[in-house]
C-alpha cells in the first residue's frame, strides 16, 4: 500500500527564495493494488507535485509518504532502486520525455542494463515483445523508430510499456493523455484501466473531471493544495457537497445539456482567490470526505 | 453573408515537399453565427484561422477566394490584408496568454497599439473599461502590467483589445484549451456575449473540443486530414452525425457520468494520412468501418438542409440506418 500522511510541500519563491509559497497542504490518502485514484485540480492546486513526491523526484516539506510501511524519503542505494522497480509514472508532454538524437525504443534498453543485466538477449525481446502486447502496440510499428516517427499516443504506450517491464504495483499517470487527440485518448485511458484489473494501483491525475470520472474508484477534489472533497467516485461526482466541487461540475461542458448560467456573470470565476486556511475533513457518509467550509 | 470562403488552397513548403495542410475548403459563415471548427491535430484547422488574418512564411497560397461583406479579402498579399486586420477581420491568437508586452502596462500598451494602427482613441480610456467591465475585469487593469493578471484575465484582456473596433469577423485559435475549467466556461461565455453585444458580428472558434463548441457555437464545421468532413447546427453535430468520422470521434469522448465499469469507450484505430502525399479520394477511407470501392474516388460535398456533408456512403444512406451504432474497426 502506498499511503501518504499529513503530507505538505512548501517551495521557496523569489528573489533568494525568501518567499514562500505552500503547494501541499497537509494531504493524507492511501493508494492500494487494484485501485484507479484520480487526483483532480486546477493549475496550481498541487496535484502534479503530490505526483512527482511520491515518485521522489521532489522531498516533502511535512509528512511522511510511506510504501509498504517504509518511509520513501529513507531509502537508499538497493532500496531506493527497488522501489522503483515497483513504483514508476508517466508524464504529460510524451514528446520531451524522449531523447530525439536516440531511438525511441532505447528506453528499454536503458531498463535493461539498469535492472536486468543478466537477462538473455532471448528471453529479453519476449519480455518487450510482451510489454508492447500488453500496451496494445505492434513491435514492427515501434520498434528501431525514432521519436518523431511515432505518434504522441504510441509514445506514451511505449512508456507504459517500459514501465510494465519492471514489476511494478503503482503507477503514476501525470496528465498522460491531456497533449493526445481525442480518438487516441480514450485507447490510453482503457489501457489503464487494464492495467488496474491486473491488480495495479494507478493515482491517476488530470484536471479533466470526465476523465476522472470515466475511470476511478475513488477520486480527490482539491483545491490551492488541500483535499476539499474525497470519496468513492459515485458519491463525489453524484453528490457533490463541497461548494468548490459544484461549481467545477457546473461548469464542465455537457454534450447532452447547455451550461446553467449562474448568474453571476463571467469574471467571478478565474480570478485568483487569496489563499485560505487549510480546511478539516469532515466524513458526511461512508467512504465520502468533505472539507468544512 | 458575412464571410464565404471558396475552395480555400494553402500549402506549407517543406524540404520534403508541399505539405497539403488546407486542400480545398469551400463554406459560408452567415451573420451573427458563431462557427465552431473542430478536428484533431494536423487536420487543418488552425491552417484555416491564420490564412484568413495572416499568412506566415511557411505558408503558401495555392488558390481559392475568402469573401467577407461583398469584399474579397487578399489573403495571398500580406501588405494588402494590413487594411482589413484588426479592423474587419481580427484574431484572438492561440498564444493570446504571452501575447501582451511584458515591459508595459496594459493602458499604455493599448494606447500604443492604436496610435500604431492610425486608429484616435474610440472614445478613449471610458470605452475600453467599459468593455473590461462587460468581460468582469476591473478597469484598474489598465493600470497592472502583465505579469499581474492570471491566465484566464490577460485571455480576456485580449479579447477585449482584438474587439476594439468591432470587427466582422473574429478568429478565436484554442483560447480555451490552456485554462481551468472554471475559466473555461467564463472566456467561452465571453465569446457569446461579444456576438451579441455587437461587438463582432460572426466568429470562427477553433477547438478541439467538440463539448466547449456545443455549448457556445452555433454551427460545428469538423475537418479531416486538410478537407471537410461535415457542417451541420451544433446540436445536430452532437447528437444526431452523419459522417462517420464525426460519429466515431464523438462517441470516443468521455463524459462526466459515463463510467469505464459501465460503458467502455474506444478510440478510432490508424492514424490520419501524411498530408505531403495524401491518398487520393476519401482521406479517411483506411480508419472508416464503412469505406468501399467508392471512396477511392474524393466524395463531393453534399448541402441539403442547412448541413453538409462529404461522404459517399453516410449521404446515400437512409436515415434509419444511419442511427445504427458505428463500430470502429469493424472490417
Amino acid at each position: 500500500m502506498l499511503r501518504l500522511d499529513h503530507v505538505s510541500k512548501t517551495y521557496r519563491v523569489g528573489a533568494f527564495g525568501r518567499g514562500r509559497l505552500a503547494a501541499v497542504r497537509d494531504v493524507s490518502f492511501e493508494l492500494r493494488p487494484g485501485e484507479v485514484l484520480s487526483l483532480i485540480g486546477e493549475s496550481g492546486s498541487g496535484k502534479s507535485t503530490i505526483g512527482r513526491m511520491i515518485l521522489r523526484l521532489l522531498r516533502t516539506s511535512g509528512g511522511s509518504i510511506t510504501y509498504d510501511d517504509a518511509d520513501i524519503a529513507r531509502l537508499r542505494g538497493d532500496e531506493l532502486k527497488e522501489y522503483y522497480r515497483r513504483v514508476q509514472g508517466v508524464f504529460q508532454d510524451p514528446f520531451s520525455s524522449y531523447n530525439p538524437i536516440f531511438k525511441a525504443d532505447r528506453v528499454f534498453a536503458m531498463i535493461r542494463a539498469e535492472f536486468f543485466p543478466r537477462v538473455g538477449q532471448d528471453e529479453w525481446r519476449q519480455r518487450v515483445h510482451d510489454a508492447l502486447e500488453a500496451v496494445s502496440l505492434n513491435p514492427a510499428d515501434v520498434l528501431g523508430k525514432f521519436p518523431h516517427q511515432l505518434s504522441g499516443g504510441q509514445l506514451q504506450r511505449l512508456l507504459v510499456a517500459r514501465a510494465l517491464l519492471l514489476d511494478i504495483r503503482y503507477f503514476v499517470a501525470d496528465e498522460i493523455i491531456s497533449m493526445l487527440d481525442a480518438s487516441t485518448r480514450i485507447d490510453v485511458l482503457n489501457l489503464l484501466a487494464d492495467l488496474k484489473s491486473r491488480g495495479l494501483g494507478i493515482l491517476f491525475i488530470t484536471h479533466d473531471l470526465s476523465l476522472g470520472n470515466y475511470i476511478s474508484d475513488t477520486t480527490i477534489i482539491l483545491r490551492h493544495g488541500s483535499i476539499v472533497e474525497m470519496g468513492e467516485t459515485e458519491k463525489v461526482f453524484g453528490d457533490a457537497r463541497h461548494p468548490y466541487t459544484k461549481n467545477l461540475l457546473a461548469s464542465v461542458p455537457h454534450m447532452h445539456e447547455k451550461w446553467q448560467s449562474n448568474g453571476s456573470g463571467p469574471g467571478t470565476n478565474g480570478v485568483a482567490q487569496p489563499a485560505i486556511a487549510t480546511p478539516e475533513l469532515v466524513l458526511i457518509e461512508e467512504g465520502h470526505l468533505v472539507a468544512a467550509s | 453573408m458575412a464571410l464565404h470562403v471558396d475552395d480555400l488552397r494553402v500549402y506549407y513548403r517543406t524540404l520534403a515537399g508541399d505539405v497539403k495542410a488546407l486542400d480545398g475548403v469551400t463554406f459560408d459563415v452567415a451573420d451573427g453565427e458563431i462557427m465552431g471548427l473542430a478536428g484533431e491535430s494536423g487536420c487543418g484547422k488552425s491552417t484555416l484561422g491564420n490564412s484568413l488574418i495572416r499568412l506566415d512564411g511557411r505558408m503558401r497560397y495555392i488558390g481559392g477566394h475568402a469573401v467577407l461583406d461583398g469584399e474579397e479579402l487578399p489573403v495571398w498579399d500580406d501588405d494588402a490584408m494590413d487594411r482589413f486586420r484588426f479592423r474587419a477581420v481580427s484574431t484572438v491568437p492561440q498564444y493570446a496568454m504571452s501575447a501582451l508586452n511584458p515591459t508595459r502596462k496594459i493602458g499604455r500598451m493599448i494606447h500604443e497599439l492604436l496610435r500604431a494602427r492610425g486608429v484616435e482613441q474610440i472614445g478613449g480610456r471610458q470605452e475600453i473599461a467599459r468593455r473590461l467591465e462587460l468581460v468582469g475585469l476591473d478597469r484598474g487593469v489598465l493600470d497592472l502590467y502583465p505579469i499581474e493578471l492570471s491566465g484566464g484575465m490577460k485571455q480576456r484582456v485580449v479579447m477585449v483589445i482584438s474587439t476594439l473596433l468591432d470587427p466582422s469577423l473574429l478568429i478565436a485559435d484554442e483560447i480555451t484549451s490552456a485554462l481551468d475549467v472554471s475559466t473555461q466556461k467564463a472566456v467561452a461565455e465571453t465569446l457569446v456575449g461579444f456576438r451579441d453585444r455587437g461587438f463582432v458580428k460572426s466568429m470562427i472558434v477553433i477547438t478541439h473540443d467538440i463539448a466547449v463548441l456545443h455549448q457556445i457555437a452555433d454551427t460545428i464545421l469538423v475537418m479531416y486530414a486538410g478537407k471537410l468532413a461535415e457542417k451541420a447546427p451544433a446540436d445536430e453535430i452532437v447528437a444526431n452525425a452523419r459522417h462517420p468520422y464525426t460519429r466515431l470521434l464523438i462517441s470516443s469522448l468521455p463524459e462526466v457520468g459515463v463510467r469505464y465499469a459501465e460503458r467502455r469507450l474506444t478510440g478510432i484505430p490508424g492514424r490520419p494520412p501524411s498530408l505531403l502525399d495524401p491518398p487520393a479520394g476519401c482521406r479517411f477511407r483506411d480508419r472508416c468501418p464503412l469505406a468501399t470501392d467508392r471512396c477511392m474516388q474524393e466524395p463531393p460535398w453534399i448541402e441539403e438542409n442547412g448541413r453538409g456533408i462529404a461522404c459517399w456512403e453516410a449521404a446515400a444512406m437512409p436515415a434509419a440506418q444511419a442511427d445504427a451504432p458505428l463500430v470502429a474497426g469493424a472490417l
